[in-house]
């Protein structure tokens, strides 16, 4: 009997070795294939080093703003049972599911300057189109849904009893949500914050269709690959994966410090 | 003070049913019940935390059947406490007082105050996860305190307390009453009703089937639910003295009457009980280790579900259960004269 588990754990390994490698493989060659001195050359490129900061900007930008509407919209979804709450849910996972050009294609029929919404900030100034706003868009469209998720299964694990004690102590109903509530739901709001600002950063499909330009990097990589092939879009690439994953670290470092801080 | 006007709730599996009672200021009210009952469905009412169907609730002539929650003043300490767990012990005590116009100073005297009554200075600055059962209450006691609530609301507050425990909790909160405040305490436990209550409210299956004092409702029990608790029949107000250079000791029932009995207690006013089935009946005087021996007249005979309930006159009408075969066999009959007998150690003192 042993024995049969330790093959089955044998099998199940080396299953989980190829997955691995297959992740690990592509990353590591891309890595190898660019020298440092052409890594030295892209950084100084000030095309490279603009739009790494545009797409840090805007996804962090997306996630902000989109989160003071998104987190209290997690609670209600968490709390309170209505009508066509299973079709809500099931909209608000529709960006996962659709193809993200084809979201594109939808965002810009709403935001272009044919439309009522592109009209009217066209009078105020604003151009979504070509713009840093309308790249947010983009990437909120595609990545809100993992934001709302994580903060409504937060919302859910905070027992309700707690809010009801706070009640019967006498505070508000909003004093409750901002002093029960969402502290405790605080690890899966910053979690999904941290997955909505990833998959914002790493979105080119949508954002492509509304803005080419400015570039984000995910834009600029296709760009240079198309135009100069893969050698000039590789070093790109490779500081792009650097940065993300650094930021990433530091924001799950620094919302763990706020966890152990509870 | 409060007054509970036909309240009735529907749930899928529970029917909570023209739920009526007052309570006095200053009373202590328990409501006692067997799990599932409707108890704490009832304190959940009263707090706010769910909507009756029907019926009304007034405090102090004020009918607050649709006022908020946050509005009622009215305390209740959570079986599971329901301490926040992100905040210190401090900042929990302190939770009450945030909507008040208190000066910090002045919130920090009334969260030290609290503290010193509630034995927990020591611990102001932990979180509730790293405290014992024990202190997580006094805790909870403590923030509702700093309610200030017209009303205190226990739900089954000895339930998870070791014996120690239990007897500090039952000092504390009879200190609390005697200091004015009004407390509904719901259990299943009669020795708890007994020792802590004035009034005593009895519900079955989402019912109120007795209300009264303590000596109203166990001595006339008007529904099966409250005969069945057994033996509780025979319970007299008592005073406890000590008898010098001796171990056993005395509960004074009457000019004329007294039991003898082992006890921990301290000397003073309460209540003694001796379940049914630890009394015996004879027809002579007994030669046995028993130390309470009384001459008795058969006042009346109940046939019951295991035997006969022989009630007897020893100065105070005291029940004993017997076998139909002991029965048959002493060939018991009401005004018949008989003997009543039973040990120190099945005479329970509860004190007041």
């Amino acid at each position: 009997m042993k024995k049969q588990i330790n093959i089955r754990n044998l099998v199940f390994a080396l299953l989980g070795g190829l997955v691995l490698l297959f992740i690990v493989g592509p990353l590591a060659g891309l890595f190898l294939s660019t020298t440092p001195n052409t890594l030295f050359e892209t950084l100084t490129d000030k095309e490279v080093y603009h739009s790494i900061w545009l797409t840090l900007f805007t996804a962090m930008a997306a996630t902000l703003f989109f989160s003071i509407a998104a987190i209290p919209f997690a609670y209600l979804l968490a709390r309170k049972n209505f009508p066509f709450k299973k079709i809500v849910l099931g909209i608000i996972d529709l960006p996962i599911v659709i193809p993200h050009t084809a979201a594109g294609i939808a965002i810009l029929g709403v935001i272009s300057r044919d439309s009522m919404l592109g009209r009217w900030a066209e009078t105020v100034g604003i151009s979504f189109i070509g713009n840093p706003l309308g790249i947010a868009i983009a990437m909120a469209f595609v990545s809100i849904p993992f934001l709302i998720n994580s903060a409504r299964d937060g919302f859910a694990s905070v027992p309700e009893r707690l809010e009801k004690a706070a009640l019967n102590l006498g505070a508000s109903p909003i004093q409750v949500f901002f002093t029960i509530s969402l502290p405790l739901a605080w690890r899966n709001i910053i979690s999904g914050m941290i997955m909505m600002f990833a998959r914002g950063m790493s979105e080119f499909g949508a954002v492509v269709i509304v803005a080419y330009y400015p570039m984000i990097t995910p834009v600029l990589i296709w760009e240079r690959f198309g135009a100069y092939g893969i050698k000039y879009a590789q070093p790109v690439a490779i500081l792009f994966i650097a940065v993300t994953l650094l930021v990433f670290i530091g924001l799950r470092l620094l919302s763990k410090e706020k966890q152990t801080d509870h | 003070m409060l007054e509970l006007k036909n309240i009735s709730k529907n749930f899928k599996d529970f029917v909570l049913k023209d739920v009526s009672f007052k309570v006095n200021e200053g009373d202590y009210f328990v409501l006692l019940g067997e799990s599932g009952a409707g108890k704490s469905v009832i304190l959940e009412i009263i707090a706010g935390l769910i909507k009756a169907d029907e019926g009304a609730i007034y405090l102090k002539n004020i009918n607050i059947t649709h006022q908020k929650i946050q509005d009622r003043k009215i305390g209740l300490l959570f079986q599971d406490y329901a301490l926040f767990p992100h905040l210190s012990v401090y900042e929990n005590i302190a939770y009450p007082l945030k909507n008040t116009h208190l000066s910090a100073s002045e919130k920090k005297t009334i969260i030290s105050g609290l503290a010193i009554e509630m034995s927990i200075s020591g611990i102001l600055g932990r979180k509730p996860v790293t405290l014992s059962g024990g202190e997580q209450q006094r805790v909870a006691l403590a923030r509702i305190l700093a309610l200030k609530p017209e009303i205190l609301l226990l739900d089954e507050p000895m339930s998870s307390l070791d014996i120690q425990l239990k007897i500090d909790l039952r000092s504390l909160l009879r200190k609390l009453n005697q200091q004015g405040l009004t407390i509904i305490h719901i259990t299943h436990d009669f020795e708890e009703t007994f020792t802590l209550a004035k009034n005593v409210g009895i519900i079955q299956k989402g019912r109120i089937m007795q209300i009264g004092t303590v000596e109203e409702v166990f001595k006339n029990p008007k529904s099966p639910f409250v005969a069945s608790l057994r033996g509780v029949k025979n319970f007299y107000p008592a005073e406890l003295t000590s008898m010098a250079g001796m171990e056993i000791r005395k509960a004074i029932i009457s000019k004329d009457l007294s039991f003898l009995l082992l006890s921990g207690m301290e000397d003073g006013q309460g209540h003694v009980m001796i379940r049914d089935r630890d009394i015996s009946v004879s027809a002579k005087k007994l030669d046995s280790s028993a130390s309470n021996n009384f001459e008795a007249e058969i006042m009346e005979i109940i046939p019951s579900r295991f035997g006969m309930e022989i009630c007897c006159d020893i100065g105070v009408r005291i029940s004993a259960s017997v076998s139909r075969e002991s029965f048959k066999e002493l060939d018991l009959t009401a005004g018949k004269s008989t003997w009543i007998s039973f040990k120190a150690s099945s005479v329970k003192f509860y004190k007041n």
